[in-house]
């Protein structure tokens, strides 16, 4: 009787302790900003075209082979009196989502840190009604991107945060605190 | 002539009865996945009990050898979803013997403590789905999730992902620790042991729980060894073994530990050892975070595409749930030529039959419960 008495007493005690949850739609939970959901392509702003080069680097490297590139050449190259110093440029691309199984490598393998792990996913996002529909193109891989909608976190490998704090510019690590 | 069979004529032991077939699962919330026993019952003894395997097979080894090391990673995360970063030590450690990779000292720190709070982890599932099973229904199990989500933040916020990290590789770790890491264990952990403790009054100290799990589904330590089991399972009937001390990887030997043993083998004590082996984690956990130093995490001269050259290796490493074993031949290149897991739940279900036979179809969900079986690991 004693022992019961004791679980029910430590059931009370669990009980004044405060939740633990949170009311889900109203508040969500911070995400860290090392979260790893599914890959994006990144826009560069300056001279208004996807870093994507095209170079089937990333497909290559799938583990699970979700993913179709095509280049073409880059009509706003500085040969054609653009802006642009890539000579190639993506002309589309296609990422299963439904296939792909987030393992980080496709950004990894990257030359050009065109591509990163989108940081920004509560898990809701790609509900959809047709597994397709789950098949996005080039354009809904780039359009959060050049929204600004992400803060991509492209993480080097083997570098050691002494060696990211040498560099003056990133110092937002402490983000990946609040979660 | 009629003749005129009157009460007093007969006995119940004159009635001709039968077995029945019992059909457990695949789909069914106490086999913990897809997990399909067939029971001979007799009355409510179990006569005969055959498990049928398979369900969630997905040809992960098989897999892996069309796979380059690095891919294989992904791959290992899935055949252990609760211990992932334990699944994935074996892997790369196997990589690692091949190729003869130094590993630098502070991945290998980072190595330690996060498989040991994968261990924690994992320990919390079992206390919740065992409270379940033995019909405690809700608290504890409530209780582990709890304590289980905020070990699963902290994955989440080194390696970026809640269940497969996919974070360790062969010479090291992917991408280096938060800077607030150390804060961080330390806050997970003294959640952690306020989770432990609960438990102890929860479940340890209650005499319902306690009457509901002693003495059923022993066994003794010599069918243990017999049988093939490890991890928690073995060493509750007593077996004095544990890889972590005997043939000690990463720096296990640097630490002040001990091996958690139980007495009679039965579904008590193979609860009270995992119960046991979380504080010994907790103080696993805090000696690492004193060792934890700047430094490399990757050896300095890594190639984009690891090669390793011809040789066969066999390496085991203690998880939440046993020995843990990747035999990985390579013929040189960047793949495995043959990659087998050794899978510690396939061997520990082997004991299955043996532990129901002769008990109760009420425990027999405690007994399949307190082997702690992950059928993704079973089947891989």
């Amino acid at each position: 009787m004693i022992g019961i008495a004791k679980s029910m007493a430590r059931t009370f005690q669990v009980f004044l302790r405060g939740p633990v949850t949170r009311n889900y739609p109203d508040y969500h939970k911070p995400i860290p900003e090392t979260d790893r959901a599914f890959p994006l392509l990144l826009w560069d702003t300056e001279i208004d075209e996807p870093f994507c080069t095209g170079c089937h680097a990333c497909e290559r490297a799938c583990p699970v082979e979700c993913m179709t590139v095509l280049m073409k050449d880059n009509p706003n190259h500085k040969s054609l009196d653009g802006t642009s110093s890539r000579r190639k440029i993506i002309d589309k691309f296609w990422i299963d989502y439904a296939r792909c199984m987030r393992c980080n490598i496709c950004v990894e393998v990257c030359n050009f840190d065109a591509i990163a792990m989108n940081n920004t996913w509560e898990g809701h996002e790609t509900s959809v009604y047709d597994r397709k529909d789950l098949v996005m193109d080039l354009q809904q891989l780039l359009s959060q991107s050049r929204d600004g909608n992400i803060n991509e976190w492209v993480p080097v490998l083997g570098q050691t945060n002494e060696e990211i704090n040498e560099k003056p510019e990133a110092t937002d690590e402490s983000k990946s605190s609040e979660g | 002539m009629v003749e005129i069979v009157t009460q007093s004529n007969v006995s119940a032991g004159d009635f001709e009865t039968q077995d029945l077939l019992l059909n457990v699962g695949p789909q069914h919330p106490s086999t913990h996945g897809v997990f399909r026993m067939v029971m001979t019952v007799d009355g409510e003894l179990v006569k005969d009990v055959i498990p049928y395997i398979g369900y969630l097979h997905r040809g992960a080894e098989k897999l892996c050898e069309t796979m380059d090391f690095r891919q294989g990673i992904g791959f290992m995360d899935r055949t252990e979803y609760l211990a992932a970063f334990n699944a994935e030590l074996s892997y790369v450690m196997a990589v690692e013997a091949l190729a003869d990779l130094e590993v630098p000292e502070r991945a290998q720190w980072i190595r330690m403590i996060l498989i040991e709070l994968n261990r924690l982890s994992s320990h919390f599932m079992f206390m919740g789905a065992f409270g379940v099973d033995t019909g405690v229904f809700g608290t504890p199990f409530i209780y582990a999730w709890r304590e289980r989500e905020t070990l699963i933040d902290l994955f989440e916020e080194v390696s970026g992902d809640r269940m497969m990290y996919a974070y360790f590789r062969p010479g090291g770790v992917a991408w280096d620790v938060p800077v607030n890491f150390v804060e961080r264990v330390n806050e997970v952990l003294q959640s952690a042991e306020q989770g432990i403790s609960d438990f102890d009054s929860l479940l340890t100290e209650n005499e319902i729980f306690v009457a509901r799990t002693h003495g059923v589904g022993a066994i003794s330590a010599e069918r243990a060894i017999a049988l093939g089991m490890s991890g928690p399972s073995l060493r509750a009937s007593g077996v004095d073994m544990d890889i972590r001390r005997d043939q000690p990887y990463l720096k296990y030997d640097q630490l002040d530990w001990d091996v958690v043993t139980g007495e009679y083998g039965d579904v008590f004590d193979r609860y009270y050892c995992r119960l046991l082996e979380m504080r010994e984690s907790v103080k696993i956990i805090r000696q690492c975070l004193d060792h934890l130093k700047a430094g490399p995490i990757l050896p300095e001269k890594m190639p984009r595409m690891l090669r390793t050259p011809p040789g066969e290796v066999y390496v085991r490493t203690e998880a939440p749930r046993g020995e843990y074993g990747v035999y990985m031949v390579s013929r040189g290149g960047n793949r495995p030529h043959r990659l087998k897991v050794r899978s510690s739940c396939l061997s520990n279900l082997q004991a299955l039959t043996e532990l129901t036979v002769g008990q109760y179809v009420a425990d027999a969900i405690i007994i399949l419960g307190s082997i702690d079986i992950v059928l993704s690991e079973v089947d891989r």
